[in-house]
């Protein structure tokens, strides 16, 4: 049975140390297009959570029957799976926000933190934690995504959530929500997060290294 | 929408919705490997030549069985079924045929399979519901719009090496701060054509 420690540490893995996006540079290219508003930017988040921690526990509680060679083909059908899963809810219960989402629940299938996910963790470690995993890299890139909304929203829109913040004398900075704001933004981010951690800085470039 | 002409949307694939700079699709691959220009040529003439083929199987497949029993919602699954038996074919073929084409292209073939920009047009086809003509002229153009912007970002990679960089924007975060001035020299050609 898993101790408590193993589960704290996938999940501080998961969203800090090796957060996907900044550590990793993967899956940023829905990351960028759709956090022009925090409500897409959660639902996203939310989809991609499930297909990552669920498609990690398919994969892992069939690890041992998968032949090695197809196994690339086998995860990506069981993410197409979940993928669908997901478009087919949201188109049932929020239409609008699967019109505003457009193509990119689809992407989510070819997001490549799912993928890396499943190949350098689900495949070797049991059910359960394989799962805790998926829903920590969820978890770490849903938070990026709604940093960068929010600052997207806030200066492109002057609202948060839809909400209204600034008021009439604030500017609507428009290019944050075309998309050069959003290269932008997540340039900014990158940078206060290897500065944050520069001490760690070794450790980031080899990891993103062997990533490649 | 019929009523758009094919070379409006294939010049509007290149310049005013191109798949990286407006849509942001294929930006993995993009970052990693616009270090070259030669690599990035090399890979940018694969992923043209695979999404113009993928988006004509992709759109026979989707209108002539998916539609008529009306199956749409196992699109995802089957386009990127397509995409992958087609580069697996595609890398079949050239290796055996084309053993220089083969080495200069074969790293990135695989690559590609998982490059979102593939499935992207494809989604984007059903979505905009193109017809036939269009579907290949918004692959095409997508294609040579994805290599021109890796193209020309290898180029300004290429000099940059020399240039003083702040510690913590080295590699990727320089680029994407790039790509996002070069996203924004693009929105000046969007007076010209425009498709959404």
């Amino acid at each position: 049975m898993m101790k408590l420690k193993d589960i704290k540490n996938i999940f501080s893995m998961g969203i800090l140390k090796d957060n996907p996006v900044f550590r990793q540079i993967l899956g940023i290219c829905s990351a960028l297009a759709v956090t022009n508003l925090m409500l897409n930017s959660l639902v996203m988040g939310l989809g991609l959570i499930f297909v990552t921690s669920f498609s990690s526990l398919t994969i892992s509680i069939i690890r041992k029957y998968t032949p090695r060679h197809i196994r690339m083909m086998v995860q990506t059908l069981i993410i197409s799976a979940y993928v669908i899963i997901v478009d087919i809810v949201l188109k049932a219960y929020y239409p609008t926000m699967s019109e505003a989402l457009g193509p990119y629940v689809g992407l989510i299938i070819t997001n490549c933190i799912i993928m890396g996910r499943c190949e350098s963790f689900a495949q070797k470690n049991p059910p359960l934690p394989s799962f805790l995993d998926g829903i920590a890299s969820g978890m770490g890139y849903t938070l990026v995504l709604l940093t960068i909304a929010f600052f997207r929203e806030l200066l492109g829109f002057g609202s948060i959530f839809g909400y209204t913040i600034l008021g009439s004398w604030w500017p609507r900075w428009i290019f944050m929500i075309m998309p050069p704001g959003a290269f932008f933004m997540l340039a900014i981010l990158i940078w206060v997060s290897n500065s944050l951690t520069s001490n760690n800085k070794e450790n980031a470039t080899a990891l993103a290294g062997g990533e490649k | 929408m019929p009523e758009i002409n094919p070379f409006v949307i294939f010049f509007a694939a290149i310049f005013t919705s191109n798949m990286i700079l407006s849509n942001f699709l294929g930006m993995c691959s993009f970052i990693a490997v616009s270090k070259e220009i030669k690599t990035s040529l090399g890979l940018g003439q694969a992923v043209t030549f695979v999404l113009t083929g993928t988006t004509v199987i992709n759109y026979l497949i989707y209108h002539y069985l998916l539609v008529p029993f009306s199956l749409e919602y196992l699109r995802f699954i089957v386009f990127i079924i397509t995409i992958a038996a087609f580069v697996q074919l595609v890398e079949m073929i050239v290796e055996r045929y084309l053993p220089n084409l083969y080495y200069s292209l074969g790293i990135f073939l695989p690559l590609i399979t998982v490059n979102c920009a593939i499935l992207g047009v494809s989604l984007f086809m059903v979505i905009r519901s193109y017809s036939f003509v269009q579907s290949i002229a918004f692959g095409i153009g997508s294609g040579l719009g994805w290599t021109l912007a890796i193209v020309a970002m290898a180029g300004i990679r290429q000099k940059l090496k020399k240039a003083p960089i702040p510690k913590g924007l080295q590699g990727p975060g320089i680029t994407l701060i790039i790509t996002g001035l070069m996203a924004l020299a693009f929105i000046g050609f969007s007076g010209i054509v425009r498709i959404q």
